[in-house]
C-alpha cells in the first residue's frame, strides 16, 4: 500500500479564490427557503447561511476547506484513488459518472492536511454532491490512509461528515469500509491523537455507526439529521408518526450522543480553539 | 439456485437458530444478561462456557425457535442495549484472556423511535471500535443471515466462517430494492445484484471458509465446531499485539488496492 504515491491536488480552485473576483459578482446562488438572490462572494461572507431567513445552504467538500482551513494551507491526499464496481452492480458505473459529473470529483470524501488559525491538522471533508456522501470502498480507503498518514506524522484529525451510510452499489466491500475506518481511528486513537468530527445534516446509516460516531469531541451543526435508519424507514417500519425534531442534532445532544452544536460562524474559531487545548502532551499509551 | 431463493433459504425457520448451537458446542454456558446501562435485550444471547475444556466468552444473535420466541427476542434484531451487552462481555474476555466466539443470524439491527433515541449508530460505532482494538483472539460464523451493521457489529473478527446457506450482506434485499430500484417489489433483481451468497462472500475475501450444513443442518454443528477448534489452535501461540494486528490488517485489505 504504501508504495502508492500520494498526489498534491491538481485542483488549483482552492489556491484561487473566484469569488474575490468582481466580474464573478452575479447573481448565482438563490435560497431555496426565501427565494433572495445572492452572489457566491455574499454567501461566503454570510457563511453559506442565509442572513435573510437562516436557511443552511448545502456545503460542498471544497467549500467546506475553503471555509475552515488556512487559505492556501490544504495539500490534498490520494485525489486519484476512486471507486471501481467490483460487484458489476447494474447502472453502477452510469452512476458514478454521472456524480463525477456533477460534483466535479472523483469520490464521496476529500482527504489533506492543512491548518486551522496555523495549527496543523489532517482533515476530510464529504462531499454530498457526490451520490449523498455514501462510503464505498475508496471512501473507506482514503479515509484509513488519512487516519494512518495522521498517526505517523501525529496529527489530529478533524472531519466533516455528510453521508447516507455506506454505498449499496459496493455490497459488502462497503460495509467491510466501517470495519476497516474503524480499525484505523481507532490506532490513531491509541497513539494519543485527537479526532473531532462535525456531524452536518444528513449523517446517517453506516457512517453514522462507524468513524462519525467514534470522535473524542463530536460537534453537530444546528438542524443537522443524524441517526442511524433513516426517518422514512423508521415510519415505514413502525408505522409510527415521528415527533417533531426526531433525530436532530438538537436532539441528539440531548439524547447524549453530540458534545456540542455549532453554528457555520462559529465554528472555525471553536476547532482552533480545541487544538489548543489539545496542543502538546499527546504522548503515546503505554 | 437463484440469489432470492437463498435469501429466503437463509432466513428459514427450519435453520437452527444461535442457541441450538451452543447447546450442542459449548460445556456448562452460564447466560449472563444485562448491559448495566438500559436493560436486557433477547436478541443478542451472551454468556460463558467451555469450549474444548476451555474457558471462552460466547456473543450470539438470536432469533428464537418458536413464533413466541421470535417476537420476545424481535427476529435477532438487536437493540442498543444489546449491542452494549455484548460490549460488557467483550470487555471482560479481554481482561480474563478469554477467546470470543460469535454466532450471527440478523436481518440488521433493530430500527424504530427508542432504537435511535438510545442511540443505534453509537453502540454499533462502539463496538466496531472496541472489536477493532481487542487483544484476544475473536472468530464469528454466519448462521444465517448477516445484515449490514448489526451483524458487523458481532464479526469484526480475526476469522470470519459463513454456513453454506448463510447470506451476508449491506443490507437487506428489500431495502436494496427500495433505495435502487425505488421499487420494494423488485427484491430478486436486488438480491441478484448484491452478490451475498457464501460463495460469493469467499471470492471477496471477506470470509475464510464456508462450512458445510448439510441437507438437514446436520453437518452445522459440528462443521463449526472444527473451524473455531481449528482457529483457536492457530491463534494461540500469537501476542495480544499480534492477535490485534491480525485483525487489523485482514479488514485494512479490504478494497483497497486501486488508484
Amino acid at each position: 500500500m504504501e508504495k502508492l504515491r500520494r498526489f498534491k491536488s491538481p485542483n488549483l480552485r482552492l489556491e484561487h479564490d473566484f469569488s474575490k473576483n468582481a466580474e464573478n459578482a452575479r447573481v448565482t446562488a438563490v435560497c431555496p427557503a426565501c427565494k433572495r438572490e445572492m452572489t457566491d462572494s455574499l454567501l461566503e461572507q454570510e457563511h453559506y447561511q442565509c442572513a435573510r431567513c437562516g436557511h443552511l445552504f448545502k456545503m460542498s467538500a471544497r467549500q467546506r476547506i475553503r471555509f475552515v482551513l488556512d487559505e492556501g494551507s490544504f495539500f490534498e491526499l490520494d485525489s486519484l484513488l476512486a471507486s471501481t464496481d467490483p460487484l458489476e452492480f447494474p447502472g453502477y458505473k452510469e452512476k458514478l459518472n454521472q456524480a463525477r459529473i456533477s460534483s466535479s470529483e472523483k469520490e464521496a470524501v476529500i482527504t489533506g492536511t492543512g491548518s486551522i488559525n496555523g495549527q496543523a491538522c489532517a482533515f476530510f471533508a464529504s462531499e454530498p454532491g457526490f451520490m449523498m456522501g455514501s462510503m464505498g470502498a475508496a471512501v473507506g480507503e482514503k479515509l484509513s490512509r488519512l487516519f494512518e498518514y495522521a498517526e505517523e506524522k501525529r496529527l489530529s484529525v478533524i472531519g466533516y461528515t455528510v453521508s447516507g451510510g455506506a454505498r449499496v452499489q459496493e455490497g459488502i466491500l462497503s460495509l467491510m469500509q466501517m470495519a476497516k475506518v474503524s480499525g484505523a481511528v481507532r490506532k490513531h486513537s491509541d497513539a494519543g491523537l485527537l479526532y473531532i468530527a462535525v456531524l452536518c445534516d444528513a449523517t446517517t446509516g453506516g457512517v453514522a455507526a462507524s468513524f462519525a460516531m467514534q470522535a473524542d469531541i463530536i460537534l453537530a451543526e444546528p438542524n443537522a439529521l443524524i441517526g442511524f435508519a433513516g426517518p422514512r424507514v423508521i415510519e415505514q417500519t413502525t408505522r409510527q408518526k415521528l415527533p417533531e425534531g426526531f433525530q436532530k442534532a438538537e436532539f441528539q445532544m440531548e439524547k447524549g450522543f453530540v458534545n456540542k452544536l455549532c453554528k457555520r460562524q462559529e465554528q472555525k474559531e471553536i476547532l482552533s480553539r480545541l487544538l489548543k487545548l489539545h496542543e502538546g502532551d499527546q504522548g503515546e499509551r503505554v | 439456485m437463484n440469489a432470492y431463493k437463498k435469501v429466503q433459504a437463509a432466513r428459514s425457520n427450519q435453520r437452527p437458530d444461535a442457541k441450538k448451537y451452543i447447546e450442542q458446542m459449548i460445556d456448562g454456558f452460564i447466560e449472563l444478561h444485562g448491559d448495566r446501562r438500559f436493560g436486557d435485550d433477547p436478541a443478542v444471547m451472551t454468556g460463558l462456557g467451555f469450549f474444548e475444556s476451555r474457558p471462552v466468552t460466547v456473543l450470539a444473535l438470536e432469533k428464537g425457535d418458536s413464533n413466541e420466541e421470535r417476537l420476545r427476542r424481535n427476529f435477532g434484531s438487536a437493540n442498543p442495549e444489546g449491542y452494549r451487552k455484548s460490549l460488557w462481555q467483550m470487555r471482560q474476555a479481554e481482561k480474563f484472556n478469554r477467546p470470543i466466539l460469535c454466532l450471527v443470524d440478523t436481518a440488521g439491527a433493530a430500527c424504530g423511535i427508542g432504537a435511535e433515541e438510545r442511540g443505534q449508530g453509537q453502540a454499533i460505532a462502539e463496538n466496531l471500535w472496541e472489536m477493532m482494538g481487542l487483544t484476544v483472539p475473536v472468530f464469528s460464523v454466519i448462521i444465517g443471515e448477516g445484515g449490514s451493521g448489526g451483524a458487523l457489529a458481532l464479526a469484526c473478527a480475526n476469522e470470519v466462517y459463513m454456513l453454506e446457506g448463510a447470506i451476508y450482506s449491506v443490507l437487506s434485499p428489500e431495502g436494496a430494492a427500495s433505495i435502487i430500484y425505488k421499487d420494494a417489489a423488485k427484491v430478486e433483481e436486488a438480491s441478484e445484484a448484491l452478490k451475498l451468497s457464501a460463495q460469493d462472500m469467499l471470492r471477496f475475501q471477506v470470509i475464510e471458509k464456508i462450512l458445510p450444513e448439510g441437507a438437514d443442518y446436520e453437518l452445522a454443528a459440528p462443521s463449526i465446531k472444527a473451524a473455531f477448534s481449528d482457529a483457536l489452535k492457530r491463534f494461540d501461540d500469537l501476542s495480544p499485539g499480534e492477535i490485534r494486528d491480525q485483525r487489523y490488517k485482514r479488514f485494512r485489505r479490504l478494497g483497497g488496492e486501486k488508484e
